[in-house]
């Protein structure tokens, strides 16, 4: 599904401030994978995420999304591949139009703009029906603006769009950390239900360890740009944050001095 | 006095035409564009040549409209391909005009004295005289408004939309941005230069100055209709456009009657966009301190 060979990510290349992000990242993914990424602030996963969304282009190595590479892809048209979810809420969304209009956008992702309407009578029937599982009691406010929805509402809603029309791979970046901490969990569980109705391959960074064990098959730990650990299977469910502490100090040879991540 | 304020309202239609090009920059697509005080002159320019060199006056008005396409384009392409900010790609692009304007024009002012042109034409056929200049401006303006109204509701448009409201979003769906940004700049500066075109024919001449300041009038004309016409609605969103171009153009009139020299007159709008664009942040100022006061009663 997606193949990563040999990539490198150096931010400011040539000047003083030169700086590795990401150092030879090599993962492959199976299609149907849930894998969780975590790792300290600066170890790397928004831009490793970034790299496969194209909105960062690498070094050098070589990405390959179901067969295809897209390693020099431009961004627009990688999108037809992927779903993404942003940390910010307001990243997700088109605030000024409406939630009906934003759904409109996202059912058109991939596929070429004309002059048809940008949104279609049948459709908003679609989407209210789709609303109306949400639960957020959204279906009855189809043509309010998005800004004027909560932070999870508006999480609730990217989800959505990012999933409306099935992309090949779904990328989530820390997209409940801006939230409280239950609307956070409600975010979550929709995330997961949305997963596993349409066998979604995932990728979804979490700054928060017991979230990392409890969802997905597979968990990554980032490192200073390396990727430290890499548990699927039997290993992981039977995985503890306890676990994870040890394994992060022995790989890594220090201490996990984060509280962001500790303390959650 | 009603034939005053009558063609003031005149001028404020067909200049409320560059204001929707202003629209489509400045607040559909977020983009401050300067491009305009040289694509309206470009209009005009385009316009007057051709209509003195006999071509067909209609002809002549669309070609201008081509013109500020052009302009549009260029600073597009700078903004997006060439990475220079906004303000900066448009300044350019309104500075490098008027080198080429006056080119097109040959001299500073082309005369249109016994040229025929759409406002002569109508008063050939027996409309009269003192409505022609209303008339011409509300046929452009309703087509304008009606092609606006679907077309930014169309794919293309509401992906204009998305990128000047948040084009993270719209890139991860599958737009490129610079192409809509580009399109933007070319619908908007269309509008400008059409505006323009129109104008040098029914004032009779084309003027290298007659763009100068015209993206502040625009915003004058944007920023009153906002605040005089709160509307949701597309449709009376742009209608409410024209009104604050018109509500401009009467007030305009009415302090030049009142005595404000004409020079004066740039200084006077200004103020006037600068006072309209401090005033929702006091209206949110004085909602916060009748706030604060009603706590401290209480
Ligand atoms: N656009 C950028 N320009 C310069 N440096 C960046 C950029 N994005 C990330 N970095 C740097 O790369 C490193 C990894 O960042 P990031 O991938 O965002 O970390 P994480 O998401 O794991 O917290 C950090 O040192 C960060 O400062
Ligand atoms: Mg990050």
């Amino acid at each position: 599904m997606l193949k990563i060979k040999q990539v490198s990510k150096t931010f400011y290349l040539g000047t003083p401030n030169e700086h590795q992000a990401l150092k030879n990242i090599d993962l492959t993914i199976n299609t149907g994978d849930f894998v969780t990424v975590i790792g300290g602030n600066g170890a790397g996963k928004s831009t490793l995420l970034n790299l496969i969304a194209g909105v960062l282009l690498p070094d050098g190595g070589q990405i390959m999304l179901d067969d295809q590479d897209v390693t020099w892809m431009p961004e627009h048209k990688r999108a037809a591949l992927l779903g993404r979810v942003f940390q910010d809420p307001m990243r997700g969304t088109a605030g000024d139009m409406g939630i009906d209009e934003n759904l409109a956008l996202a059912a058109r992702r991939g596929k070429r703009r004309g002059l048809g309407w940008g949104i279609a009578k049948s459709e908003r029937e679609q989407y209210r029906e789709i609303l109306g599982k949400l639960d957020l009691g959204l279906e009855g406010r189809l043509g309010a603006k998005v800004k004027l929805l909560s932070g999870g509402q508006r999480q609730a809603l990217t989800l959505m769009m990012a999933t409306l029309k099935e992309p090949r791979m779904l990328l989530l970046d820390e997209h409940t950390a801006a939230l409280d901490p239950k609307t956070g969990a409600r975010v979550l569980a929709l995330t997961e239900e949305l997963i596993s109705r349409q066998q979604l391959t995932t990728m979804m960074i979490t700054h928060n360890m017991r979230d990392a064990i409890k969802y997905g098959n597979r968990l990554l730990m980032l490192h200073e740009g390396r990727i430290i650990l890499d548990i699927q299977g039997e290993d992981k469910r039977r995985l503890h944050v306890e676990d994870l502490l040890h394994m992060f100090e022995k790989a890594s040879g220090s201490q996990l001095a984060n509280d962001r991540m500790l303390l959650s | 006095m009603f034939w005053i304020i009558q063609s003031a309202v005149s001028l404020g239609i067909l200049w409320g035409i560059m204001s929707l090009g202003v629209y489509i920059t400045f607040r559909v697509l977020n983009f401050a564009d300067l491009t305009v005080d040289g694509s309206f002159t470009l209009g005009g320019a385009v316009s007057a040549v051709l209509a003195a060199r006999g071509v067909n006056p209609l002809l002549a008005v669309l070609i201008a409209m081509v013109g500020g396409m052009m302009a549009g384009l260029t600073t597009g392409l700078l903004n997006t391909k060439l990475r220079i900010p906004g303000l900066l790609a448009s300044i350019l692009t309104q500075i490098a005009l008027y080198s080429i304007n006056l080119r097109v024009m040959g001299s500073p002012n082309i005369p249109l004295l016994r040229v025929p042109t759409i406002f002569t034409w109508l008063g050939d056929i027996g409309f009269p005289t003192r409505w022609i200049s209303m008339g011409v401006g509300l046929v452009f303006m309703a087509g304008v408004i009606a092609l606006m109204y679907w077309f930014f509701g169309t794919e293309i448009g509401s992906a204009i939309r998305a990128t000047g409201d948040n084009p993270h979003m719209i890139r991860a769906l599958g737009v490129h941005t610079d192409t809509t940004i580009i399109l933007g700049l070319v619908m908007g500066n269309a509008l400008v230069a059409l505006s323009g075109g129109l104008i040098a024919q029914q004032q009779g001449y084309g003027d290298i100055g007659m763009g100068t300041g015209a993206i502040v009038i625009g915003l004058a004309a944007i920023i009153i209709g906002e605040v005089l016409f709160t509307q949701r609605n597309f449709m009376f969103r742009l209608m409410a456009v024209i009104f604050g171009s018109i509500v401009y153009r009467i007030v305009i009139t009415l302090v030049l009657r009142f005595g404000l020299k004409s020079t004066d007159l740039k200084l006077f709008t200004a103020v006037l966009v600068a006072l309209a664009l401090y005033l929702p942040v006091m209206r949110s100022e004085y909602r916060q301190f009748k706030q604060r006061r009603r706590k401290i009663n209480a």
